[in-house]
C-alpha cells in the first residue's frame, strides 16, 4: 500500500467525516434557525420566572427573534431581571409587552413579545417595563379554589376582580385578562 | 463437609479473588503509564505524519464499511420500533426527534465504539502483539527507535481522530436510514419529519456532546487495545487471550464510561 | 558523563562483564559473571537452553539492568547511562535477532534502510547507496523489493544481518543465527559472519548451540551453565578438553553431567505399583 493511495483514502475519510459533522449541524440540528447575526441587548423585570432558562427563544407573533441572555436575582426589589438579545433587524416600541408563555401543553416556556403603540423604540440597554409572570400552576388552582369557595359562600355578592397573581400591567389586557379568570361567570 | 474443608475453601476463594484484584489494579497502573508514555512520545510521532496517516486508514477507513451497514440498520430498526410505539399515543410525527436524539445522544458514539473496538481494537492488539512475539519491538529498542514512538503513539492518535469522524458518519448514516423507513415505507410527513427534528435537537448540547463522548471513548478504546498488544505474552496464545480482554474489557468500560458522561450531560 | 578516550585507547576489551549477577523474583539467572570481548575478535557464548544466553546479549544493550556487577561498553558502564548515553551507545551496535525479526510493514529495502533513516540526516540518494551496497554484501540485491512475508528462512536471515550493519557498528550481536536453517543457509551465513567481522573491523558476539558452525568462525568461547561460566578458551582447547560438561556438550553425547533422564521415581518400584494398583 504505497502512501499516495493511503493519503487519497484518508482524505475522503475525513471528508466524509466532515460532510456527516456538517449535515447533522445543518439538517439534523438548529444551527441553521440558531440567532448567528447581531443583536442588542433588553433587560425585562419578573417577578415570577418559572422554568424559563438561558438560551429559551424569545419570540413575536410565533416567530424567534431573540434569545434569553441571563437570569439574575435583584435582591433589593427581590424580582428577577432577565437579560435578552434581540435580532437587530427587529425594533420594537418601548412599551412592548414582555410575557412568559409556555410552548405547548407541557413544553419549556419562552418570551413572548407584544408591541405596543410608542414611537420611540427599544435600543441598546434600554429595560421593558410591561412584563408578565409565568403561569404557575400551584397558584392558578388555588386560586380557582378560592375564588370559586367564596363565591359559594356569598351568592349575592359581586364576584371580586382578582387580579392574577403578579401581573403588573397597567394597561388594559392584563386587567382583563385578571377579571376574566376571577370570574367564573356561571 | 467438614468444618477445615470449608474453611480451606472459603480461603482459596477469597486470596484468589485479592489476587485478581491486585492484578487488575497493577494492569491500571501499568496501563496508565503506557498512557503518559504515548503522551510524551507524540511530539516525536507527529513529526512522523505519514505514520499517524497510515493508521487512520488502518483504522478508520478499513472500519467504514461496518459502521455504514451497522448505522443503516440500526437508523432503520429504530424508526419501525419507534414509529409503532408513537402511533399508539398519535404522535408518530414525532418519530423524526427521536431517531435522531437516540443516535446523537447514545447510539451513535457507543455502538460506533463497540464496534470499533471488536475491529481495529482487536486488530492492534493482534498486530502488536504479533510485533512482540516476534523481537521486532526489541530490534527497534535496540536501534535506539523507541517503540512508543514509532509504533504505540501513531496508533493512538490515529485511533481519537478517526472515532469521532466514525461516529458522526453513524449518527448520519442511521437517521438516513430511519428516514427511509419512516418517510418513503411508513408515510410519516417528510417536512414534519425534519421540522419536528431541527425543533428538537440542539447542536450544542446533543451533537456536541455526542462528539465529545466519541472522542472519550477513542482515547479510551485506543488505549486498551494499544496496553493488550504491549502487554501480551510472547505467545500464540498469549497474544489470541489478549485479543479477546481487549474486546471485553473496551466494551465494559464504554458502557461504563457512556454512564458517566451522561450523568454528567444532562445535569449540566 | 565522559567518553574517556585514553581508556578506550588503552582497553583491548570493547565489552567487559563485571561480577554480573542478574535474576528474575528471587531467583539468579547469572551468578557472578565475568566476561572479555577484544576489539576485532568473534566471541561465542555457549550454553544449553534457559542458561541465560539471550538475556546477556540484552544486558549488553541495555535493555535490562543487572541486579549486581557491572556491564561496560567501551569504558562506560551500560545501566549508568541517560537517554543521551544509551543512544549513543546504541548506535555503535547492532543485532541479528533469532528469526530475523525484521518490520512485516515494510519492504526488505526499507527494513535495511530503516536505522539510516531513524538515526541519521543521510539524504535519501546516499541512503539508497548505502541499502544497495549492505543487500550487496548478503548476496539479495536483487530482493530489495520484496516484503518479509514473501522471503523464506535464509533470506529473511540475510536482510536482517545487512539491517544489523546498516551503520557499520563496532559491535555486531547475534542471536541464535543458526537456529532453523539449512546446511546451505547455514554455511552462507556463518561466512558472512566471519567476513562481515573482520571487513568492519568490528567485534562480534555470537548466542548459540550450533558447536559445528560455531567452532569454525569463533576466535574465543564461553561456556554458561547453572549461571557461571562453566569453561572458555579457544575452540581448539575445548574440544580437547577433559572437563566434562564441556565433552558432552561439544561432542554432543546423550548423558553426562546433564542426564538423560529427568528426576524421577525408582523404575522397578513405579512400574511395580502400578501393576498391583490396577
Amino acid at each position: 500500500m504505497d502512501r499516495t493511495t493511503i493519503d487519497l483514502w484518508v482524505g475522503v475519510f475525513v471528508a466524509l467525516g466532515m460532510a456527516a459533522l456538517l449535515g447533522l449541524a445543518m439538517k439534523v440540528g438548529n444551527l441553521t434557525s440558531a440567532n448567528i447575526g447581531p443583536t442588542y441587548s433588553v433587560s425585562a423585570a419578573f417577578e415570577n420566572v418559572g422554568s424559563l432558562k438561558p438560551h429559551a427563544p424569545v419570540k413575536s407573533a410565533g416567530v424567534v427573534v431573540g434569545r434569553v441572555d441571563s437570569i439574575n436575582f435583584d435582591g433589593s426589589k427581590f424580582e428577577a431581571v432577565v437579560k435578552i438579545n434581540i435580532d437587530q433587524r427587529y425594533a420594537f416600541p418601548k412599551d412592548t409587552f414582555a410575557n412568559i408563555y409556555t410552548a405547548g401543553l407541557l413544553g419549556e416556556q419562552y418570551i413572548g413579545l407584544e408591541a405596543g403603540g410608542d414611537e420611540d423604540n427599544l435600543k441598546n440597554g434600554d429595560k421593558i417595563t410591561q412584563t408578565q409572570d409565568a403561569i404557575v400552576l400551584e397558584k392558578m388552582i388555588s386560586q380557582f379554589l378560592f375564588s370559586k369557595a367564596s363565591e359559594t359562600k356569598s351568592d349575592s355578592k359581586e364576584p371580586e376582580v382578582k387580579p392574577v397573581a403578579g401581573a403588573k400591567a397597567s394597561g388594559g389586557k392584563a386587567a382583563t385578562k385578571a377579571v376574566e379568570l376571577g370570574d367564573p361567570g356561571f | 463437609m467438614t468444618k477445615s474443608t470449608l474453611l480451606i475453601a472459603v480461603t482459596r476463594m477469597l486470596r484468589g479473588l485479592g489476587s485478581r484484584m491486585i492484578d487488575r489494579i497493577w494492569r491500571l497502573g501499568a496501563g496508565a503509564r503506557l498512557f503518559f508514555l504515548t503522551i510524551f512520545y507524540s511530539g516525536e510521532s507527529f513529526r512522523r505524519f505519514h505514520l499517524i496517516l497510515r493508521e487512520i486508514y488502518f483504522t478508520g477507513v478499513m472500519s467504514l464499511l461496518i459502521i455504514i451497514v451497522s448505522a443503516f440498520f440500526v437508523g432503520m430498526v429504530l424508526a419501525l420500533q419507534g414509529y409503532n410505539t408513537l402511533q399508539k399515543y398519535g404522535s408518530s410525527e414525532a418519530i423524526g426527534v427521536l431517531v435522531a436524539l437516540s443516535l446523537v445522544r447514545e447510539l451513535g458514539p457507543v455502538v460506533t465504539a463497540l464496534l470499533f473496538a471488536g475491529r481495529a481494537g482487536t486488530a492492534i492488539t493482534a498486530e502488536i502483539g504479533l510485533m512482540k512475539t516476534t523481537e521486532q519491538l526489541s530490534a527497534m529498542e535496540i536501534m535506539a527507535v523507541s517503540p512508543i514512538a514509532r509504533v504505540v503513539a501513531p496508533r493512538f492518535w490515529a485511533g481519537v481522530i478517526s472515532m469521532p469522524i466514525l461516529a458522526a458518519l453513524f449518527s448520519m448514516v442511521g437517521i438516513l436510514g430511519g428516514y427511509l423507513v419512516a418517510v418513503p415505507l411508513i408515510g410519516v410527513d417528510d417536512g414534519a419529519f425534519w421540522s419536528q427534528m431541527q425543533a428538537n435537537v440542539d447542536f450544542r448540547v446533543d451533537i456536541v456532546d455526542g462528539l465529545i463522548k466519541s472522542l472519550v471513548f477513542g482515547v479510551a478504546c485506543t488505549m486498551i487495545a494499544l496496553f493488550e498488544g504491549f502487554d501480551a505474552p510472547p505467545t500464540a496464545e498469549g497474544v489470541s487471550r489478549a485479543t479477546t480482554r481487549t474486546v471485553v474489557i473496551s466494551s465494559l468500560t464504554v458502557l461504563g464510561l457512556d454512564f458517566i458522561l451522561t450523568s454528567f450531560m444532562l445535569v449540566v | 558523563m565522559y567518553i574517556t578516550i585514553n581508556a578506550q585507547a588503552m582497553n583491548p576489551n570493547i565489552v567487559e562483564i563485571d561480577n554480573l549477577s542478574f535474576g528474575y523474583k528471587g531467583r539468579l539467572l547469572h551468578k557472578g559473571i565475568n566476561m572479555m570481548f577484544p576489539r576485532g575478535k568473534v566471541v561465542a557464548i555457549m550454553g544449553g537452553s534457559g542458561s541465560g544466553k539471550t538475556t546477556l546479549l540484552r544486558l549488553i544493550g541495555g535493555q535490562i539492568r543487572p541486579s549486581h556487577g557491572e556491564v561496560r561498553v567501551d569504558g562506560d558502564v551500560v545501566h549508568k547511562q541517560d537517554r543521551d548515553g544509551i543512544f549513543k551507545l546504541r548506535r555503535k551496535m547492532g543485532m541479528l535477532f533469532q528469526h530475523g525479526a525484521l518490520f512485516t510493514d515494510l519492504s526488505v529495502f526499507d527494513n535495511v534502510a530503516f536505522p539510516m533513516r531513524e538515526l541519521t540526516d543521510l539524504p535519501e540518494s546516499m541512503i539508497r547507496d548505502l541499502v544497495l551496497m549492505k543487500l550487496n554484501a548478503v548476496g539479495l540485491r536483487g530482493a530489495s523489493k520484496y516484503m518479509p512475508v514473501e522471503l523464506s528462512g535464509g533470506m529473511a536471515r540475510r536482510v536482517a544481518l545487512a539491517r544489523a550493519v546498516a551503520l557499520d557498528p563496532n559491535i555486531i550481536m547475534y542471536d541464535e543465527p543458526f537456529a532453523g536453517l539449512d546446511p546451505i543457509s547455514m554455511g552462507v551465513i556463518c561466512d558472512l559472519i566471519r567476513s562481515l567481522n573482520d571487513a568492519l573491523g568490528a567485534t562480534s558476539i555470537i548466542v548459540s548451540h550450533d558447536v559445528k558452525e560455531t567452532f569454525l568462525i569463533a576466535d574465543y568461547v564461553y561456556f554458561v551453565a547453572n549461571g557461571e561460566v562453566a569453561a572458555e578458551g579457544t575452540p581448539h582447547d575445548l574440544m580437547q578438553s577433559t572437563l566434562p560438561f564441556v565433552h558432552q556438550f561439544v561432542h554432543g553425547e546423550k548423558d553426562g553431567p546433564v542426564p538423560f533422564h529427568y528426576p524421577a521415581a525408582n523404575y522397578q518400584s513405579e512400574l511395580m505399583n502400578s501393576k498391583t494398583n490396577d
